[in-house]
C-alpha cells in the first residue's frame, strides 16, 4: 500500500483560511492529504497542540497565518514565528525529523499559493515517511512489564535493599 | 485509633523521606496519630510484612519515587492493594521527575553508558546487569530495568497528588492532617498546592516581558527584586503550580518547575516552550534564531520534572 500523508493545517481565520477557500471555490486542485482547522490567529497556536497533532496521528503540521505586518490582531503572526522557531529546534530532541513542520505565510488572496503550498509540503512530508509516534513510544515500552507475572508473590525481598 | 500509613520509596532520590522527617517535632503529633507499617527508608520493613497485610489494610500510604524498574511497579501493586487511599508523593511518583528524564534515552544507552562507557568505569569484561543469574544451585534474579520511566498513575490508580521535589513539609502534614480528619477532596486531586501560577505568588515585580537575552545561573547574580524571567533566566513559575511558597525564587534561583503543571494542561514542557517563545523581543527569523541559540537543552530544561507525565512520555525511538 502506498502511504498517504496525513497532514493537519492550523489555518488562521483572517487570511489563511481565506486562502484556502478561495483555492477551493476557484476550484484550483491540491492534495487532499491536509485537514485544515480554523483558528482565530496563528498566534493562537500552542506547541501542545502540534504535539498532539502528531502524536494523533499526523504525519506532518502545516501552519498559516496573515503575512507579517497583517495580522488581525497585530502581533500574533510574530508569536507563532517565534515558537515555531523554537519548536523546530526542539523536535530532534524528541527524535522526530524538524522538517515534519512548517510555517507559512498565506494571504486571503494567494488561494493558488496555498494549492501548490500543501502539494509541496505534501510531498516533503511522503518523502519523510509514516511517523507513527503513538505505535513507536508503545513498543518501546512492550518489554517494560514484571517479568514473571507471579513474583508478586514470590517470597522474601528486603525492602531496605530496593 | 491510629492510621495506619505506610511510606515507600520507588525510583527517587530520598529527599520525600527526608521531607516527612523534617516536619520536625510535628512529627510527633503525626505519630501519635499514625502507626508506621512500613517505611524501608527509616525502619527494618520486608515486604512479607506488607504482603502479610489484609487488602486495604493501610489506611494510607505515601509511595514517592518514580516507577523505573519492575520491582518499583510490582511493589506499586502491592501497596495499592493493601492501602485504602494511595498517595503519589513528590515530583517523581507524580510526573516521573528528575529520573524521567531518562526517557530521552533508551535502556540500552544507559547501560551502555554507565556499565561500558563512563569515564569511571573499569569493567574489562563488558559484564552488563542480567535479569537472571545461575550459577551451579545458585540462582538469582534482578528486577527488570524498564526502557521508559513511568508515574505512578501509569501504573496504578492514584487517589492523591501531593507536588514538589520535595514537597514542602508543611504541606505534607496538613494532607496528613485531612486524611486523619477525613476532610479529603474529591479522588484524583492535587492536594498540598494551590491552583494559580507560581508567578502569582511570586513576590518579585514583573513588567512587561520582552526577552532580548538568555543566561544561565552560573552567568549572573540575579538583581533581587525583579523577575527572574525578565534578567533572562529560564524560569518556569509561569507554567508551574503554586504551593511552594517560591522556595527557589526567594533564593535567587529560578523555578524549575517541580511543582508540575496547573489543572488541565497535558503538557507543562510545551506550555513553557510556548509561553517563552511570546515574550521574545525579536520578529525577525535571524534574531530569532541568534537568541534561541542562547538556550541550552531547551526540551529538557522545560520537561526537567515533567517528562514521563508529557503527551510523548519519551523520546521516540
Ligand atoms: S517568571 Fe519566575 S521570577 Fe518571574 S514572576 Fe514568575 S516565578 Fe517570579
Ligand atoms: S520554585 Fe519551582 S522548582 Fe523551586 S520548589 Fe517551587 S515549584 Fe519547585
Ligand atoms: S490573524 Fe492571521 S496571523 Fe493573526
Amino acid at each position: 500500500m502506498t502511504f498517504e500523508p496525513k497532514i493537519v493545517g492550523f489555518l488562521c481565520n483572517w487570511c489563511s483560511y481565506t486562502g484556502a477557500d478561495l483555492a477551493g471555490t476557484a476550484r484550483i486542485k491540491y492534495s487532499p492529504n491536509i485537514r485544515t482547522i480554523r483558528v482565530m490567529c496563528s498566534g493562537r497556536i500552542e506547541p501542545t497542540f502540534i504535539i498532539k497533532a502528531l502524536f494523533e496521528g499526523a504525519d506532518g503540521v502545516l501552519i498559516a497565518g496573515c503575512h507579517p505586518g497583517d495580522c488581525h490582531y497585530q502581533e500574533g503572526n510574530y508569536k507563532a514565528l517565534r515558537r515555531y522557531r523554537f519548536f523546530k529546534k526542539i523536535l530532534p530532541q524528541y527524535g522526530i525529523e524538524e522538517g515534519r513542520v512548517r510555517l507559512e505565510w498565506v494571504a486571503a488572496s494567494e488561494g493558488e499559493r496555498f494549492a501548490s503550498l500543501v502539494d509541496e509540503f505534501t510531498e516533503e512530508i511522503r518523502n519523510l515517511g509514516p511517523l507513527n509516534i503513538k505505535e513507536s513510544i508503545k513498543k518501546a515500552m512492550l518489554d517494560d512489564v514484571i517479568p514473571h507475572a507471579e513474583s508478586e508473590h514470590h517470597k522474601g525481598g528486603d525492602a531496605n535493599e530496593a | 485509633m491510629k492510621l495506619k500509613t505506610g511510606i515507600y520509596w520507588g525510583a527517587g532520590c530520598g529527599g520525600c523521606d527526608v521531607a516527612v522527617l523534617d516536619v520536625h517535632e510535628k512529627l510527633l503529633a503525626v505519630a501519635e496519630k499514625m502507626d508506621l507499617l512500613f517505611w524501608p527508608i527509616a525502619m527494618d520493613f520486608k515486604y512479607d510484612d506488607v504482603r502479610a497485610r489484609a487488602d486495604g489494610e493501610f489506611d494510607i500510604v505515601l509511595y514517592n519515587g518514580a516507577v523505573r524498574n519492575s520491582e518499583n511497579e510490582e511493589i506499586a501493586k502491592l501497596l495499592r492493594r493493601k492501602s485504602k487511599v494511595l498517595v503519589a508523593l513528590g515530583a517523581c511518583a507524580h510526573m516521573g521527575g528528575l529520573p524521567g528524564l531518562a526517557n530521552f534515552h533508551t535502556r540500552e544507552d544507559i547501560l551502555n553508558r554507565v556499565y561500558l562507557e563512563s569515564e569511571s568505569t573499569v569493567n574489562p569484561e563488558g559484564v552488563i546487569p542480567q535479569e537472571r543469574w545461575k550459577k551451579g544451585e545458585e540462582e538469582l534474579e534482578l528486577p527488570r530495568f524498564y526502557n521508559t520511566v513511568k508515574t505512578l498513575d501509569q501504573v496504578v490508580e492514584v487517589d492523591y497528588y501531593i507536588p514538589g521535589c520535595p514537597p514542602v513539609p508543611s504541606q505534607i502534614i496538613s494532607a496528613l492532617t485531612a486524611v486523619w480528619e477525613g476532610a479529603l477532596p474529591e479522588k484524583g486531586s492535587i492536594i498540598g498546592a494551590g491552583t494559580r501560577t507560581l508567578c502569582d505568588e511570586c513576590p518579585r515585580n514583573k513588567e512587561e516581558k520582552e526577552i532580548t537575552i538568555f543566561k544561565r545561573p552560573v552567568e549572573m547574580i540575579p538583581e533581587p527584586d525583579k523577575c527572574l524571567l525578565e534578567q533572562g533566566l529560564i524560569c518556569l513559575g509561569p507554567v508551574t503550580r503554586e504551593g511552594c511558597g517560591a522556595r527557589c525564587i526567594n533564593s535567587n534561583v529560578p523555578c524549575r518547575g517541580c511543582y508540575g503543571p496547573l489543572d488541565g494542561v497535558s503538557d507543562q514542557g510545551m506550555r513553557m516552550l510556548g509561553a517563552l517563545a511570546s515574550v521574545l523581543e525579536p520578529k525577525e527569523e535571524k534574531e530569532i534564531d541568534a537568541l534561541l541559540s542562547q538556550v541550552v537543552d531547551p526540551l529538557r530544561t522545560f520537561h526537567r520534572f515533567s517528562m514521563a507525565a508529557s503527551i510523548l512520555r519519551r523520546k521516540k525511538v
